[in-house]
């Protein structure tokens, strides 16, 4: 099992590798001069020269890739076009908010989602199952940020239940930081709740028409011993692999709930970023995100040696 | 009175094109420490007859009508609360394929442990005991170590071991063994079947033993009940099923069997087939289930579907020209 | 062992009891109402769409004011009959604004459908034939994967002038790696087929094989996928438009009408409302599309989908 573990660890730097080397090679990819367009339309040609050796584009690819990698291996992002801030500064303020949203988030669409496809499983076919997907599928249709105005304008315009923006960091005090998080949490959580919901309901409809649940059946056994112990355990590897792969879509749709609850986090600064074209902000935060994602990855896949015994070799 | 008594039992499936008369019209009785083996060719309805006594029949694509008594009470009209306080207690199963059968992520001793609790109240330590003993009893070598290992780490025919302990770790009175050697090789389907005929004696309880294969009939069972499309053509102690069979279609079955030694006789090497396929079960049938297959049908076949009558002591068949002892009962 | 047969009728005829049906017999419906009974989400998601595509194209007909006319006298007023939406912060009738949008928002779906279903497509087979490319190739899809999909476009557009192009691009090479792992996966499961192995046996050139054999059993879970591709491009699209990243304010777009309305959304929410609701039903009609036609053609796809 150890083996297991190394060589799951052990194959997450390769990938680590080509997603920095995307990341890097995404100024080289885009068509026209990347340096003309950060520097805008009022630049002039020495503007547009010096931003073209800020970032490196005059001197060779693999010069320049390696000197990249080689900072970012030190924690040198680099530095900000416009504030001249070091880039992981920058991130640093600004990684709490975004950090507490997405935890947030995630509890409570594993929490909700969860139950939901298993009742949808139990009871394929009928109308509690039609409801639930149906909620499912809307959940996948309508845009974060609609759904987001939405609840801010019902329950914090309207009924004014909750705050309509801002955040709150937690050393302030637990519910005035859960109460900025609920509204934008909900609405973030939205699309990943409908997407562990759908494969919790696929996975356990095959679980459930496999032979042991039978077996379970004819032991007599209470419905919920089985569709909990016998049937979730089984169907927890594709319920956790998706959960792990959702978190993509927490990531994207954090930067835009932040903008509609003007939360100061990474996605703030992404946006401010992307209206001011600072391009090593930009390829900062994504490079972080990115890594994020793959260490949740890593973790899920390690997980999976604790919840199916025959993956232990 | 009997301990399992099934009268005029019907299992139905809505399917796509129809409805799927799978089981239509069963009766048998069974007392206890008997013996009962239930033959027919694959789609006969044998296993949704053995799954239909325990009610594991999904019920929004599927319905039971009919009769089932259980020392009485019949068990159609329980809820559903009632059912599982019998199910794994008073009437236990055991399925066909011991590779898929077990839950791949509990252990072992978790799986026999979870039946001693639910059923006899046990907690952990007894149970444990208990689970071992049975374990010993199935024949499993080391057993205290099996309890808590997985499935995977166990041969098909431990597997099937350990489905036989959790089915009579709590004393059942009606064992259903759907198939249970089917999935296994032929080596080890001799010696499942040598530890049921043991265990049968030592644990007293009735056996309803769905096959196909007449072999297996022959080794363990007491009387035999042949099903053809959802009905029960013949029914007759075991050797007055072998010697001398009635109903047409048995006659192809045991026809169908190699026999030892035949092509040293001289007689006909050849092994006799049943031409055609059994029909769809997709509508009400007329007539004979067995006509458009059998080689005695006569129009008077094709028009009205016999009724099963006995024909000998204890021998039921279901043909209009089965031959008819004098002394029938 | 052969009974002896009574030549005549025999004596006691017994006919066995008639038993009755206890489901009630289905009624098929054949016809269009079979056709919606049975496949309802494909009858609903297909129609939708439908009514969608009329919209875009038959725009110049239902607009009723050119969408970029400013009418800095006429700002910001709610729906009216003047103004079925009403109209924007700088005068625009939102109405012909969404009506045209429409055209945006479907001409990104659909390209990137079409050419992430394309370009996977080919990776995908060349990835699951060649193997020793298949390594190379799969550890790059899972570098790309590794990005969640919206900062890998934002990270593209923000190094290119926003136009409708660059956005289709830039959604496309988010989608690519997706596809191109579901249609390896398929095909390396069909090169284990015997009849593959059979095909090769008789000397069928490797492209053939592709063409005639791989090709059509990648069909039916591409088509679907790329359905759930086009109802996911119209909602990136719609973000980056949103964030500033995507189509320039000067073409309406649903996305952009949205961004727009974002300053005012507290005191004239209809300006993002009627877009969204658009925006909405368009990709809820997608998904149901996908879904339908995911249980239509093949049932076992919906636990890998």
């Amino acid at each position: 099992m150890l083996g297991y573990i190394a060589r799951r660890i052990l194959a997450t730097i390769p990938v680590m590798g080509v997603v920095a080397f995307f990341v890097f090679s995404l100024l080289y990819i885009a068509p026209g001069d990347p340096a003309a367009v950060i520097a805008g339309d009022q630049a002039t040609p020495a503007d547009v020269e010096r931003i073209r050796q800020n970032l490196g584009l005059d001197r060779p690819f693999l010069v320049r890739f390696g000197e990249w990698t080689w900072h970012i291996l030190q924690g040198d992002m680099g530095k900000s076009i416009f504030t001249a801030l070091p880039v992981w500064t920058m991130i640093e303020q600004r990684i709490g908010p975004t950090v507490s949203l997405m935890v947030v988030t995630l509890l409570l669409a594993v929490t909700v989602a969860v139950p939901m496809g298993v009742v949808a499983a139990w009871k394929a076919g009928s109308w509690i199952d039609r409801v639930i997907m149906g909620f499912a599928v809307f959940g996948f249709s309508v845009p974060v940020f609609v759904v987001a105005y939405l609840l801010a304008y019902v329950f914090a315009l309207e009924l004014e239940w909750l705050p309509v923006q801002g955040y709150t960091p937690l050393a302030a005090g637990f519910w005035p930081w859960l109460e900025n998080l609920i509204l934008p949490s909900i609405a973030l959580g939205c699309v990943y709740i409908a997407l562990i919901a759908r494969i919790t309901r696929a996975a356990m409809l095959e679980v459930l028409s496999q032979d042991y649940i039978k077996t379970a059946r004819a032991k007599g056994l209470a419905q919920t011993s089985i569709l909990f112990v016998h049937a979730l355990k089984n169907a927890a590897v594709p319920i956790v692999t998706v959960i792990g792969i959702g978190i993509a879509l927490l990531i994207g749709g954090a930067v835009v709930t932040e903008s509609v609850f003007v939360i100061p986090g990474l996605g703030r600064l992404t946006i401010d970023a992307i209206l001011r074209r600072d391009y090593p902000v930009i390829q900062g935060v994504v490079l972080l995100f990115s890594f994020v994602y793959v260490l949740v990855n890593l973790v899920i896949d390690l997980l999976y040696t604790v919840l199916d015994p025959r993956i232990r070799y | 009175m009997a301990l399992l008594e099934v009268e005029n039992l019907q299992t139905h499936f809505r399917i796509p094109e129809g409805v799927n008369r799978a089981v239509d019209g069963v009766s048998f009785a069974i007392n206890e420490r008997e013996t009962l083996a239930i033959v027919g060719e694959s789609g006969c309805g044998k296993s949704v007859t053995a799954s239909s006594i325990l009610r594991l029949i999904p019920e929004p694509p599927g319905k039971i009508a009919g009769a089932i008594r259980f020392e009485g009470r019949d068990l159609l009209k329980l809820s559903e609360r009632e059912m599982r306080r019998i199910r794994g207690k008073d009437i236990s199963m055991i399925f066909q394929e011991p590779m898929t059968s077990l839950n791949p992520v509990l252990s072992v001793g978790r799986q026999l442990r979870e039946t001693l609790s639910v059923h006899e109240g046990l907690e952990r330590h007894a149970a444990d005991a208990r689970a071992e003993e049975m374990l010993a009893l199935v024949g499993i070598p080391e057993p205290r170590r099996r309890l808590s290992e997985y499935p995977h780490q166990l041969s098909g025919g431990m597997r099937q071991r350990v489905m036989i302990a959790i089915a009579l770790a709590c004393s059942p009175k009606l064992l259903i063994a759907d198939e249970p050697t089917t999935a296994l090789d032929v080596t080890i389907q001799a010696q499942i079947l040598e530890l049921m005929r043991n265990l049968k004696h030592r644990v007293g309880a009735a056996i309803v033993l769905i096959t196909h294969d007449l072999g297996v009939v022959a080794e363990v069972a007491e009387r035999v009940m042949v099903m053809y499309a959802g009905r029960k053509v013949e029914e007759a102690p075991v050797a007055d099923l072998f010697r001398s069979p009635r109903h047409p279609y048995t006659q192809g079955l045991l026809g169908a069997v190699p026999k030892l030694g035949s092509s040293l006789s001289g007689a006909a090497t050849r092994l006799a087939e049943i031409p055609g396929l059994v029909p769809s079960l997709k509508g009400r049938m007329q007539g004979c289930v067995f006509a458009n297959r059998c080689p005695q049908a006569t129009d008077l076949c094709r028009r009205l579907a016999p009724a099963l009558a006995p024909k000998a002591p204890g021998h039921v068949v279901a043909c209009h020209y089965a031959r008819r002892d004098a002394a029938a009962g | 062992m052969n009974a002896v047969l009574a030549a005549a009728p025999p004596e006691d005829l017994a006919a066995a009891p008639e038993l009755p049906d206890i489901l009630p017999p289905a009624k098929p419906r054949r016809g269009l109402a079979g056709f919606v009974r049975r496949h309802p989400a494909i009858a609903a998601g297909g129609t939708l769409v439908l009514v969608m595509l009329l919209i875009a194209v038959l725009a110049p007909y239902l607009g009723r004011v050119d969408p970029t006319a400013i009418a800095p006298g006429r700002r910001t007023r709610p729906p009216s009959a003047q103004f079925w939406f009403g109209s924007d912060m700088l005068g625009r009738d939102i109405y012909s604004r969404i009506v045209y949008g429409a055209r945006v928002s479907l001409i990104v779906g659909f390209s990137v459908a079409l050419l992430a279903s394309f370009a996977g497509l080919v990776i995908g087979i060349v990835s699951g034939f060649v193997r020793w490319a298949d390594p190379i190739v799969m550890r790059v899809m899972d570098g790309l994967m590794s990005i969640p999909p919206i900062l890998l476009a934002v990270a593209l557009m923000a190094l290119t002038r926003g136009s409708v192009g660059n956005v289709i691009l830039a959604i496309t090479i988010a989608e690519v790696p997706r596809v191109s792992r579901l249609v390896r996966a398929v095909v390396l499961s069909l090169r284990e087929q015997p009849y593959v192995d059979a095909a090769v046996a008789a000397g069928t050139r490797t492209p053939m094989i592709m063409l005639r054999h791989i090709l059509p059993n990648t069909l039916s879970p591409l088509t679907v996928q790329a359905t759930y591709i086009c109802a996911s491009a119209m909602i990136i699209e719609a973000i980056l438009s949103f964030i500033g990243a995507g189509i320039p304010p000067t073409i309406p777009s649903w996305g952009n009408i949205m961004a727009e309305g974002r300053a005012l959304w507290q005191v004239k929410p209809y300006i993002v409302f009627f877009p969204a609701i658009f925006l909405s039903l368009t990709v809820l009609a997608v998904n149901l599309l996908g879904d339908g036609l995911r249980d239509a053609l093949d049932p076992r796809m919906a636990k890998e989908i």
